[in-house]
């Protein structure tokens, strides 16, 4: 008898354990719905005739898949007067993107090596500055952005763009590297100081070589804030170093007549898919180098 | 003429004074042991012979010159780090070869210093290794390796084997050793264990709270101790430390010293500075080797026999400890191991008094004679 009960018993426990488990998953999976929705909404409507969207409804698959959408997006919409389509727009992204990202990224690793190994009077009160700068609201400093651009020459340029960027992200970068060598051992620039290397030998061959983890959190954190950034493109940019969201703005906002929501949807696809590519890309990287630093210790 | 020279050295960081005047000097092929409890400043001294830390005030000679304002690449030094600071990015070969290639040594000259070196140190099997591959001994031994492959004048050691186990620490302390004898180099070499520094040093250097405590030979530190300090931390078992009132008798002072159980002990005081301490209280400091059992024949020459309550007996293969109490204090005394000695029994045992040292229970300074 007491062995049927314990049976039961068991029998109970492993129930009420599938029980939690199913609800668990259960719930998981209405969030992950809620999260996806609106990219399913996205994707489905880009691939349908403007008049399947307008009479049907937002949720249903397309009757007739078409791609001509993305293509008009890509390279035949009209964006602002001219009919050009994203594409030159995603090449003004792509020329200021990657420069501020490795420029912003590679400053920040110096000041990070600096406050760290080669401590001085007054480093602490400079790297609050320099995360004061993370606090400041982008709206605060585009005015006086604009006038230093202006006085540099570089209003209305890509490279100012790059200037703006690296600017504003170098506090996120600085304090990114920052925490990142604070642990690094500083009895090995020491030993390499004995061993003859100087100031910039030690950051190259010792320093960089260890910082796989942090450049890829610092280099996707950078990517998405510049790739996104909507503001200072709008308020910095000519027709020649327009971004892409300024671009995919004015697709929106400029189509006359019948509003192409199709090819509006295509549009913030394309805009928005470098991003995803960095994160699926290099976010294993980022988890395999958290777990070599992991396994190592 | 002293290879390495510190004199009147000065270190703060910012208002905290690290280091207070330090003398210290050290002869060509010399080994002297910087020891010291947990942050008196040891590593600090090693920096700034490496040149790794600037000095406040004082001076730092290698072989005459001074090098205070020399880079640590200049001062023709090796160092071993306490956390052994392999380059994580490197495998072996190339940490061992770093220095070289910094000055420029073209490939194959390196390639055959490392190979040299780690033939000696039976590494030649780890050279594609990177230090995260390596146990804690083998790291150990490419740090040694790193820095015997520079051939320098000088070595620095930061308690190179404090990361080890009991085992190899020995066996590695014996490696090093020997590797300064076969090599003649001039080493400083810090430690806070003082059985590693007894057994290195041909010089030690006591260090507390950035002040130096005494400099001298083994010998003479564990002997003729200058202070209390010094003879509580130098020694294992550490020296006995009775508190004992001296009073008038005779010609000489003598000391008595409270036991458990029963009256107070009388041991004579041999030394002439105690005369000033009539009526008051001393340390007597007596090392656990001068307390013994009896022997059969007689308490020899310089010995005073006191009836001791044998609290604790604690054999130790080739000694048998046994603890008592006196002046309120543990007293460790070393006995043969086949003397027979119990617990709980009362027996005499002889006191050298004539290698007992005296001290100032107020200044913690040694009384001398
Ligand atoms: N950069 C620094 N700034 C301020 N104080 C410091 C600094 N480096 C060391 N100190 C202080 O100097 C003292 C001596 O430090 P040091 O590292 O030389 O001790 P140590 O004798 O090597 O100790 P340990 O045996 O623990 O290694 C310590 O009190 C420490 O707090
Ligand atoms: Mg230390």
């Amino acid at each position: 008898m007491s062995a049927a009960a314990q049976d039961t018993a068991v029998h109970t426990a492993v129930r009420t354990g599938r029980l939690a488990r199913a609800a668990i998953y259960a719930g998981l999976l209405v969030f992950a719905v809620y999260y996806l929705l609106p990219l399913y909404v996205m994707v489905v409507n880009s691939v349908k005739p403007l008049d399947e969207i307008r009479s049907g409804d937002m949720l249903a698959l397309p009757r007739a898949f078409t791609i001509a959408p993305w293509l008009s997006a890509w390279s035949t919409a009209q964006i602002g007067v001219e009919p050009t389509g994203l594409v030159p727009y995603f090449w003004n992204t792509i020329r200021m993107v990657v420069p501020a990202v490795v420029i912003s990224t590679l400053m920040g690793a110096l000041n990070g090596y600096v406050l760290t190994k080669w401590r001085f009077r007054g480093d602490t009160v400079l790297f609050g500055c320099l995360l004061f700068a993370c606090f400041i609201p982008f709206q605060i400093v585009l005015i006086p952005m604009a006038s230093v651009l202006g006085f540099l020459n570089l209003a209305g340029t890509t490279a100012g763009l790059v200037l703006v960027h690296v600017v504003y992200g170098l506090g996120f970068t600085t304090l990114f590297f920052r925490n990142y060598y604070d642990a690094f051992p500083t009895e090995l620039v020491k030993a390499a100081q004995i061993d003859g290397a100087g100031f910039f030998r030690i950051f190259w061959r010792i320093l960089l070589p260890s910082s796989g983890p942090i450049i890829v959190v610092t280099v996707i954190w950078q990517f998405t804030n510049v790739w996104n950034d909507f503001l200072f493109g709008v308020s910095f940019s000519d027709y020649d170093s327009m971004p892409m969201t300024v671009a995919l703005n004015n697709l929106v906002s400029s189509s006359t007549g019948v509003k192409e929501y199709n090819v509006h949807f295509a549009g913030a696809i394309l805009a928005a898919l470098p991003t995803l590519v960095v994160y699926v890309v290099s976010g294993r990287y980022f988890v395999r180098g958290l777990m070599a630093g992991a396994v190592k210790g | 003429m002293a290879f390495l020279e510190i004199a009147r050295l000065h270190k703060d960081y910012g208002p905290v004074e690290v280091l207070r005047d330090i003398d210290l000097s050290i002869e060509e092929g010399g080994f002297l042991v910087l020891v010291g409890p947990s942050g008196c400043g040891k590593s600090t001294l090693l920096y700034t012979i490496a040149g790794l830390e600037s000095v406040t005030r004082g001076e730092v000679r290698i072989d005459g010159r001074t090098v205070n304002d020399l880079p640590p690449s200049k001062r023709d030094i090796a160092m071993v780090f306490q956390s052994y600071a392999l380059y994580p990015s490197m495998n072996v070969a190339e940490n061992m070869g770093f220095g070289m290639e910094m000055r420029g040594v073209p490939k194959a000259e390196r390639r055959r210093a490392v190979a040299e070196v780690a033939k000696t140190l039976q590494i030649e099997h780890l050279l594609e290794r990177r230090p995260a591959q390596l146990s804690g001994g083998q790291r150990q031994r490419v740090a040694m390796g790193r820095a015997l492959v520079r051939n320098p004048r000088l070595f620095l050691f930061d308690e190179p084997l404090s990361n080890l186990d009991a085992k190899l620490r020995i066996e590695m302390r014996t490696e090093i050793k020997r590797l300064h004898q076969s090599l003649g180099t001039t080493i400083v070499y810090v430690t806070h264990d003082q059985i590693e520094a007894m057994t290195l040093a041909t010089r030690i250097a006591v260090l507390k709270d950035g002040v130096l405590q005494q400099f001298g030979t083994p010998a003479e530190i564990y002997a003729d101790p200058a202070n209390l300090f010094v003879a509580d931390f130098m020694g294992s078992p550490p020296m006995n430390l009775i508190p004992a009132a001296v009073r008038a008798d005779g010609p000489s002072p003598s000391l008595l010293v409270e036991r458990a159980g029963s009256e107070p002990a009388a041991l004579p005081a041999g030394v002439k500075g105690l005369d000033a301490y009539v009526g008051r209280e001393t340390i007597l400091g007596i090392r656990p080797e001068a307390i013994t059992e009896v022997p059969a024949d007689g308490a020899a020459n310089g010995s005073t026999v006191v009836d001791c309550r044998i609290e604790v007996v604690e054999p130790a293969g080739a000694d048998t400890y046994v603890i008592t109490h006196l002046g309120g204090r543990e007293v460790v005394a070393r006995t043969s191991p086949d003397c027979g000695v119990r617990a709980g029994e009362t027996r005499p045992l002889a006191f050298r008094m004539d290698k007992a040292v005296f001290f100032d229970p107020a200044t913690h300074d040694r009384i001398r004679g």
